[in-house]
């Protein structure tokens, strides 16, 4: 030992401390924690994925985002201030989205960050968002179970897509459901509440199965399908799953007519992929198709296909990933310039609604999801859906619908 | 009863794809001992030119594949004589190589043609079932195995009957007594390679109408033909028929009884197991040497 004595340096180290946290004070709570708007732009982050296995559908959450941006800035900003997107490709992997969505918040301070496809990445990113509370903003529709104040979620969740179709499924081809999803987080909390929903109303599981994430040979599981014959194959199967589950189903020459596909998760983007031929005659429920008829909805189509060409297609994320942008335009126009800051725009969002391209669209001011119209729609063999039933009224979020005695508060989750 | 016939024939089903896809690794891998690691982009590439000669030139799938067969097979000549020659005598650095040029394969596709999910169409003529002793079964997946059939009788007859087959096994046993002989090893080593190439090309195309193609079809490909071909015995063509029949009755059978996570663990394990026992595969090519 010699040199520095111990006793002394730990003097001298604690003095070091308290200079800095009496002297700098403003170092480490204000500049930091805080992103903000300034100088006459408001920076905003875009974190989808152009790389990897799911650039497939982010780069059209991408373009939707983007297009909205586009516009506001045309039509004179948000009170005379410019949005600026900032673009970070996560490359589809959540330990990516979690290090870029910290480089758009601290980095480069962005006042919201709009973004994510999968559980996984939102899940991954949200550490980032609630330790600086600032403000991501979630298109997809996702399985439901989280109650975060620093996420917006303009997706549906369950009970949202799941209340009417389940029943009105059975009622119109009989209560024997094969659940048949990928296997991960989403189709399983689907399944969850469906199996609750077909309880109340007479139903019941033949069976219940997970494909691997990117599986693509089914034909085992078509044999099952034979051998157990259930009314409705209810489906969660993501990603090209999807495209080769119906492919092979249709190779198989099973009857969409007597045993339909009924899935949460396919949309006009999937379809472009299989051919409308393997999707037409199996149902999607979702609040919104590519052929909803408001005018809205053709200003948007109109615009998306101007603007990214016009064999692109919307469909039930890139919508959210849409009208969520003019959902911050709204919070932020109602704040002071110099107030613009996450939590003012969580603040000033609550409540706010718009008509969106699927309808009359509200966020909840208690778990910060969204108000929506669910629909029910059947594919047809030129790519595009049929919607057959259009709810009535607009249903309220329920994020922990399957989870009786939980409710998400404006001050967290409840449990009773 | 009729399950279990309907359940031996998708289990055949499966165990085709599985040959078509492993057969040209195996030449590749077996043969040249190349450890192909861009085999699952050449499969790729072979969706993709299914894709791109049907929607810009208007060929259907059938007539498209010996075009299909030559494209991939051009390309892997390009890239044995453009890099793997250099590295054969440096194994490891091969492993390094040919997962960059697979790598970049994916990237250039993404870059020329976008990232979204493409569609290859299912000839009309192949697109109903057929009913072999009272079980339904999809006439497209009896010409997949028809066509997995051809295509291993076809590499079967090439490396033993004809004369640059007889050169490879030459050139595999000693090259340099071989090259004595008047034997154009650098040659037949960019022709094989080529070959097998092409012949993974040839997979990618029949199995696109019923998947779907995208820049990373090939990444879950590598390793199944791997599994198959290390399985079946490094060097032994009907070893490789064997294991990639085993494989697909096994993984068919395990995902009706159980599900296809199930059947997919208890197959690595049965090859882990396998493996351990029996290092050189289910068959041993006999080579004097």
């Amino acid at each position: 030992m010699g040199g520095i004595r111990r006793r002394d340096f730990l003097k001298g180290a604690a003095a070091i401390g308290g200079a800095t946290a009496a002297g700098f004070p403003h170092i480490w709570i204000k500049d930091s924690s805080l992103a903000r708007a300034a100088d006459g732009e408001i920076r905003v982050g875009v974190l989808f994925s152009l790389t990897g296995t799911t650039a497939i559908i982010e780069e059209s959450l991408n373009k939707a985002t983007i297009l909205a941006i586009e516009e506001i800035n045309a039509a004179g900003g948000i009170n005379g201030m410019k949005i600026v997107p900032i673009e970070e490709d996560p490359a589809s992997d959540p330990a990516t989205f979690a290090e870029k969505a910290r480089k758009l918040v601290v980095g480069d301070k962005c006042v919201s960050v709009f973004g994510s496809y999968t559980s996984a990445s939102r899940k991954a990113v949200l550490p980032v968002f609630e330790k600086r509370d600032n403000l991501y903003w979630y298109p997809t529709l996702y399985e439901g179970r989280e109650c975060s104040k620093n996420v917006v979620y303009t997706g549906a969740v369950p009970n949202q897509q799941q209340d009417e179709f389940v029943p009105w499924l059975i009622k119109n081809f009989g209560p024997k459901f094969y659940l048949i999803g990928s296997n991960y987080i989403y189709p399983k909390e689907e399944n969850n509440y469906c199996k609750k929903l077909l309880e109340k109303h007479g139903g019941e599981v033949v069976d219940e199965e997970y494909v691997p994430l990117g599986h693509s040979e089914f034909s085992s599981v078509i044999n099952k399908f034979r051998s157990s014959e259930p009314n409705v194959i209810f489906s969660t199967v993501v990603g090209d799953s999807v495209v080769a589950l119906h492919r092979q189903y249709r190779a198989a020459g099973l009857d969409p007519a007597k045993m339909p596909m009924a899935s949460l998760t396919t949309s006009e983007n999937e379809i472009a992929a299989m051919g409308g031929d393997a999707a037409a005659g199996h149902f999607t429920s979702a609040p919104y198709f590519m052929v909803h008829k408001s005018p809205e909805n053709d200003k948007f189509v109109g615009a998306y296909q101007k603007r990214w060409g016009g064999d692109k297609v919307t469909h039930f994320v890139s919508e959210p990933s849409y009208f969520q942008v003019y959902l911050f335009k709204q919070a932020v126009e109602k704040l002071a310039a110099s107030d613009i800051t996450p939590p003012t725009i969580r603040e000033a969002v609550k409540g706010e609604s718009l008509i969106a391209p699927q309808g009359k669209v509200q966020i909840e001011k208690e778990n910060l999801h969204t108000w929506l119209w669910p629909k029910i729609a059947q594919a047809k063999s030129d790519g595009q859906f049929e919607v057959l039933v259009d709810s009535k009224e607009w249903i309220a979020p329920v994020p922990y619908a399957a989870y009786p005695g939980q409710v998400c508060a404006e001050q967290g989750l409840q449990e009773s | 009863m009729e399950f279990a016939l309907q359940q031996f024939l998708t289990g055949l089903s499966i165990a085709s794809i599985l040959l078509l896809v492993a057969l040209g690794l195996s030449i590749i891998y077996g043969s040249m001992g190349v450890i192909n690691l861009a085999h699952g982009e050449f499969v790729m590439l072979g969706a993709y030119s299914a894709w791109a000669l049907q929607t810009y030139v208007g060929i259907s799938l059938l007539p498209s594949l010996v075009l299909i067969f030559v494209i991939v097979a051009t390309l892997g000549w390009v890239v044995e004589r453009g890099v793997i020659r250099y590295l054969y005598q440096r194994p490891l650095d091969t492993i390094l190589a040919t997962w960059g040029i697979g790598v970049m394969l994916q990237q250039i596709v993404r870059l020329a043609v976008g990232g979204e999910l493409r569609y290859v169409q299912m000839p009309d003529s192949l697109s109903h079932s057929v009913s072999i002793l009272g079980a339904d079964t999809p006439a497209y997946r009896i010409f997949i195995f028809l066509m997995a059939a051809a295509l291993f009788a076809a590499t079967w007859y090439l490396m033993n009957r004809t004369t640059i087959g007889m050169k490879l096994r030459a050139v595999v046993q000693d090259r340099n007594i071989a090259a004595c002989f008047g034997i154009n090893a650098d040659r037949i080593y960019g022709l094989t390679f080529a070959y097998g190439a092409g012949l993974a090309g040839l997979a990618g195309a029949p199995v696109s109408p019923l998947k779907s193609v995208s820049p990373e079809l090939g990444t879950g490909y590598v390793v199944d033909a791997f599994m198959v071909v290390v399985l079946g015995g490094v060097q032994s063509l009907f070893g490789t028929v064997a294991s990639a029949f085993l494989l697909g009755e096994l993984s068919g059978v395990i995902a009706f009884l159980q599900n296809d996570t199930v059947a997919k663990t208890i197959v690595l394990l049965a090859i882990v197991v396998l493996i351990r026992f029996r290092p050189q595969g289910l068959f041993v090519a006999r080579v004097r040497a």
